[in-house]
């Protein structure tokens, strides 16, 4: 079924064949053939951003909403330069992505020709793989190669960079065939030898604790519904990193919550003190461990990964299980059935008991008030009026995404869009943008922080123009306030910079784009205000005012333990916490 | 890496060794444009060690080259070294010859030695005991050509540095591993 088109055409025609619904792009000079094929077709729709950025962010919003890859089409040099940040998020994050950037003709690279930029060189590091076309022969092999190696193994972005010449050169195409690359072959499967020796250790704990992450996510709804069989089986508690939200129900009865930096007292504790800890589809971040000499000293590690490259990076484990979560989960589930195990009755119960213990504390416990909004009991009321929704949740960064984290609880994988290892302030919304178009119906919601909804402020227009209904949940503390907590921890309270100057009115700006605006300042209004946004058919921003003051807790200080926790009650005075040490770390 | 990151709480993981290894890592690349800045890349990106580096085409119908990377550091950096290579897309094999049975490294060099009388002699001597060839001579200077382990031809130079040492230039390493069998 080969066929001869231009260079530009095959773009759309590969993109066609590899099941593009939306493509999330801004024209330019160099892009100018690839957006006059466009033009002459329906199959593949055209999102226009206002901004590069923003275009790669809504592709991850769709791409981590949906388990599809997300498409990304830039012009050279500054289009290509503002996809970076984006791309750098989606490497980190492993979020599948093939970006397409125009290039300038073939025989002017190198000459510093107007907008040519080395995009390959720059994006080396911030992608799975890239490739510029040197010739209209190799175009449709790389174009469905990138989309093979952005969604196979460990997922993430692959750049195709396509000099103008070659989108204008003819060739034959070919629509995409059962790829097997000679070199890049990840590996799914699980060794099954290993997979036993995993088994009988958990059958053997006294105090195991599975601690999960995005790459379960990332293995497609089974994987998170072999979680649940084998966490329903075995009784184990179990705890997940800030992208593995939503794999295991965080209304069932073994969630710990979310670990790490500002992860819950119980799922902490549970992890230092545990005998046997199951990491699957995590990689021991900073935020996650805390002070590696002190992290979980006392347990056996098991680690399933499909990256060889994340086992024994920081933490050095006792089993290494190399495969997709999906893959694994299923054997294990499988031989703990088949072989007939039952948890150790008696450890568990005592297991449970301290684990209980520990969840008295009430680590996301906060002081209520009737006079001013509590920003966990902003997302506390917005979790309970959505909950029985079709919702999906992205959000900025700062402490809003915490509270996001702490206080919304995920039933389903793939509702929850955040970013995670790069922590980009602007992600929200377009990542809303793109979820919302990958499911028209669906309620979207950005948990927002006021300074951060700055940053790409100007994808209300992509909203407006392509009908996205998204809401824009602003908790408005007047503060970068995650960067004014930390002021507070290190240096003294001098809050150098991190004072939200000029704010625009919220509620006007809606107003300017044609949107709805709701503001709330009264705790005892905010459920009407609320189910106000709910139901407007329309895209809202809605400026919720909460307490100026308030930090976000727990917190594991930087340079500390997991058993050594900021919590809300004795989180009065944080400016002693760290030590000289801890200062210098991020 | 600095000292400061070094005691950072967040690196100085448990179990981790201070012994630092000196290993040899031979890579089987896709001869493609832009492979080799990948590799280099990597080990700027994340602070590992280049101690030498070759890199030449060794099959050519199928498009193969090899890299050989003389590293250093924690047994676990190197292994850590050897998976984030294995990430690179074009790489086919990432082997560690310093944990394979046994292998051979050569390297070559040029030294360029100034001197009259007595010393022009005492360089001829030296190089031959260490198989040294004369590739270029003039009536106040030799240049030597020297193949052999990195020890030896730093040897060789330590040996010329008193006797009029002008310049070197050398490769970096090669290796293979012994017997019968591909790396
Ligand atoms: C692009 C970018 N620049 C800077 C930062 C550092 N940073 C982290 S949180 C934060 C403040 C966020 O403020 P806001 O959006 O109001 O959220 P809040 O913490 O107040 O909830 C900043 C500046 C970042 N994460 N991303
Ligand atoms: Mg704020």
């Amino acid at each position: 079924m080969s066929k001869i088109m231009t260079g530009a055409e095959m773009v759309v025609q590969a993109l066609t064949d590899q099941g593009v619904t939306h493509l999330f792009g801004y024209p330019g000079g160099a892009v100018l053939p690839i957006y006059d094929a466009l033009f002459h077709q329906t199959k593949v729709k055209h999102v226009l951003v206002r901004h590069e950025q923003g275009a790669a962010h809504a592709a991850e919003g769709y791409a981590r909403s949906t388990g599809k890859v997300g498409a990304v089409l830039v012009t050279s040099g500054p289009g290509a330069t503002n996809a970076i940040t984006g791309l750098t998020d989606a490497l980190m994050d492993s979020i599948p992505l093939v970006c397409i950037t125009g290039q300038v003709p073939t025989h002017l690279i190198g000459s510093d020709a107007f907008q040519e930029c080395d995009t390959v060189g720059l994006t080396r590091h911030c992608t799975k793989h890239n490739y510029l076309v040197r010739s209209i022969e190799d175009l449709p092999r790389i174009l469905h190669e990138a989309f093979y190696i952005a969604r196979s193994g460990r997922p993430g972005p692959v750049v195709i960079d396509v000099p103008k010449d070659v989108q204008f050169a003819s060739g034959t195409y070919a629509p995409p065939k059962n790829i097997q690359h000679k070199t890049y072959q990840p590996q799914v499967k699980g060794d099954l030898a290993k997979i036993k020796q995993a088994v009988a250790m958990m059958a053997k704990a006294k105090k195991p604790i599975l601690y999960t992450g995005g790459g379960v996510i990332n293995a497609g709804p089974a994987a998170s519904a072999l979680l649940r069989e084998l966490v329903q089986q075995t009784n184990f508690p179990i705890t997940s990193t800030l992208m593995g939200l939503g794999a295991y129900p965080g209304s069932g009865p073994n969630w710990l919550g979310m670990l790490g930096m500002h992860g819950s007292y119980e799922a902490n504790n549970a992890m230092h003190d545990c005998d046997l800890m199951i990491c699957v589809g995590a990689r021991f971040d900073d935020r996650i461990t805390g002070r590696l000499d002190a992290f979980s000293p006392g347990s056996k590690k098991i680690h399933i990964d499909i990256d060889p490259s994340s086992i024994n990076k920081t933490v050095a484990v006792d089993l290494a299980i190399i495969g997709d979560c999906g893959h694994v989960l299923e054997d294990i589930v499988r031989l703990w059935r088949t072989e007939a195990h039952q948890p150790d009755k008696k450890a568990m119960a005592a297991w449970w008991a301290q684990i209980n213990k520990w969840r008295a504390r009430n680590s996301f416990g906060y002081k209520k008030s009737d006079t001013t909004i509590k920003p966990q009991l902003a997302v506390e009321r917005l979790y309970a009026l959505t909950k029985d929704r079709d919702t999906y949740i992205t959000t900025e960064v700062g402490q809003h995404q915490m509270w996001a984290a702490q206080h919304y609880k995920f039933e389903e994988p793939n509702r929850w869009m955040t970013s995670g290892g790069l922590g980009t302030m602007g992600y929200g919304l377009p990542a809303a943008i793109g979820t919302q178009l990958a499911h028209p119906d669906s309620l979207v919601i950005d948990i927002a922080g006021e300074a951060s909804i700055l940053m790409n402020i100007q994808e209300l227009s992509t909203a407006k123009q392509f009908l996205a209904p998204v809401k824009i949940f602003i908790l408005n503390n007047e503060y970068m306030g995650m960067v004014r907590q930390w002021q507070e921890l290190l240096h003294g309270g001098r809050y150098s910079s991190s004072y939200s100057e000029a704010l625009p009115d919220f509620v006007k700006l809606a107003e300017a784009y044609g949107m709805k605006g709701i503001r709330c300042s009264d705790p005892a209004q905010l459920d009407a205000a609320i189910q106000e946004m709910i139901d407007h058919p329309g895209a809202v921003i809605f400026d919720c005012l909460v307490d100026k003051a308030e930090n976000c807790l727990p917190m594991i200080p930087s340079g500390k333990a997991h058993n050594d926790m900021i919590l809300p009650d004795t989180g009065e005075d944080i400016g002693s916490v760290i030590d000289d040490k801890g200062k210098m770390l991020v | 890496m600095n000292a400061q990151a070094a005691l950072s709480p967040y690196s100085s993981s448990a179990g981790k060794t201070e012994r630092r290894e000196t290993h040899v890592l031979s890579v089987l690349v896709d001869n493609e444009p832009g492979v080799l800045a990948r590799v280099v890349g990597l080990f700027s990106g994340r602070g590992y060690n280049i101690e030498s580096l070759t890199v030449a085409e060794v099959a050519h119908l199928q498009g193969l080259s090899r890299i050989t990377v003389v590293t250093s550091g924690a047994p676990e950096t190197i292994e850590q070294i050897s998976h984030q290579l294995e990430r690179i897309v074009p790489i086919h094999t990432v082997t560690d010859l310093s944990l394979a049975d046994a292998f051979v490294q050569r390297e070559l060099a040029m030294i360029k030695v100034r001197g009259k009388g007595e010393s022009r002699t005492e360089a001829l001597r030296l190089a031959e005991a260490f198989r040294a060839r004369v590739i270029d001579a003039t009536t106040e200077s030799f240049i030597f050509e020297l193949t052999g382990a990195p020890k030896k031809i730093d040897d060789f130079v330590e040996l010329m540095r008193p006797i009029g040492l002008v310049e070197v230039s050398r490769t970096g390493i090669a290796a293979i591993t012994r017997g019968p069998l591909e790396m």
